[in-house]
């Protein structure tokens, strides 16, 4: 009991350090004179996190003594194909300030929408009455801050897993350190997401692309509650890339009942037959749509209202409105960290669901 | 501003539709774990699942404003 109470004070603390650290990465000038400035600079902030970057950074300060912003950041490699493969390192952008040479084209990065664009050596950018820019935009194959996140989570989950499933064998199916904490949640969706819902006999086909899909937005989830501030799974490319996958395994797996309940429902007047068959058409690009906007809305308005609250500590700047304001963005974190969990699983679950209506076999009654 | 005026109205309006629903689920399964505790985790499941898809409509209209 005590040491139960000890660990959980143990998580308290770690995420009441997450927030502050969190609150840190978005230092704000405190410069009396920007007062006014701050509103927009936090909306502007906001903006920018839950946009997708060309630089991994971690943090960003002023030099007193220049009186420029420093940056602390990784470079990322930019890659351009426009005639021809072109390829820099993002620290050579400047976040927007400099304009890359290379050959006889120059590129600029634009620093709201956080795009590249071709430009002429000066680096002007001309605007619609909108603020677009109407510049020439190469096609960007860049590893962005997404890309480099996803790459490092799927590395991570590889050597993870592997490693896990080498040492079940040796053990001869008892799970060791690490694995002690990963085995009932493995089994946790095996017995109860995948096979009350896909069947005894199918289910085994799926259990790798659920087991993946849960993991692998569980831990970006997670990550994106961190100061690292990476912001993958609120990015809608990347829930529909996720819900592409369930589409096609669910259509290609699909046996000859599901099609039938699609386009001739049985036991049904024909004439509703003939009404059924295209909402049910449609309802074939509902299910995986609405796994994709849920998911990244989730994620995206959780980041919004973290963030904001974050920001608010800094407009108040008083004690009593931004502890109060902290307090709320610690309490809305660790919500944040249950529907972390609650998406993967409920993106999990409703993936293994569609996968039963494809494989059902026997004919219930409607 | 007059036309953002309509959309937050109907953003409210969604968001007030939305939450009466997943009340109603709230409602409904601690009523039916109420009445069958053993069938508490599947009543649970049930309510997860039901809660995010009327959520996700919310979003869903959230997003289109």
């Amino acid at each position: 009991m005590n040491k139960q109470r000890h660990l959980a004070f143990t998580i308290l603390i770690f995420f009441f350090g997450l927030t502050i650290g969190r609150s840190s990465t978005s230092v704000v000038e405190k410069d009396k004179n920007l007062k006014q400035d701050v509103k927009s600079e936090i909306k502007e902030y906001i903006n920018h996190h839950l946009k997708d970057s060309h630089s991994f950074s971690i943090t960003s300060y002023k030099d007193e003594k220049t009186g420029k912003t420093v940056y602390i950041e990784l470079p990322l490699p930019v890659i351009l194909y426009d005639n021809g493969l072109k390829f820099f390192w993002s620290s050579a952008l400047k976040h927007g300030k400099k304009v890359v040479a290379i050959g006889e084209n120059f590129y600029k990065l634009e620093y709201h929408d956080s795009k590249i664009y071709k430009t002429d050596k000066e680096g002007t950018i001309t605007y619609d009455s909108d603020h677009r820019p109407l510049n020439e935009k190469p096609l960007d194959f860049s590893i962005t801050k997404n890309i480099a996140t996803i790459l490092l989570v799927s590395i991570m989950m590889l050597l993870l897993f592997v490693s896990l499933a080498k040492s079940f064998k040796q053990n001869k199916g008892i799970s060791k350190g690490m694995g002690r904490f990963f085995e009932p949640i493995i089994l946790y969706i095996r017995d109860e997401i995948a096979i009350p819902n896909i069947g005894e006999k199918k289910y085994r086909n799926y259990m790798s692309f659920l087991l993946t899909v849960f993991f692998f937005i569980w831990f970006l989830n997670m990550l994106g509650l961190t100061p690292l501030g990476v912001n993958v799974t609120g990015n809608i490319a990347v829930t529909f890339s996720l819900a592409l996958l369930t589409f096609i395994i669910t259509n290609v797996t699909a046996n000859k009942n599901y099609w039938g309940h699609i386009f001739w429902m049985p036991g049904v007047p024909v004439i509703i037959k003939i009404i059924l068959a295209p909402i049910e058409l449609l309802g074939v690009f509902i299910k995986p749509f609405s796994l994709l906007i849920r998911l990244y809305a989730n994620i995206q308005a959780g980041h919004i209202v973290l963030m904001s609250l974050i920001g608010l500590m800094f407009v108040f700047q008083n004690w009593v409105g931004s502890s109060l304001s902290f307090g709320l963005a610690f309490f809305i974190s660790i919500i944040e960290i249950l529907v972390a969990l609650l998406q993967a699983y409920i993106f999990t679950m409703l993936s293994a669901l569609y996968f039963g209506f494809a494989v059902a076999e026997h004919d219930e009654e409607h | 501003m007059e036309t953002t005026i309509p959309l937050i109205i109907g953003g409210g309006l969604v968001v007030i539709g939305v939450g009466i629903g997943i009340g109603l689920i709230g409602k409904g399964a601690m009523e039916a774990i109420g009445r069958q505790p053993d069938a508490s985790g599947k009543i649970q499941v049930a309510a997860l699942i039901l809660a995010a898809l009327v959520e996700g409509i919310g979003f869903a209209a959230l997003f289109a404003l």
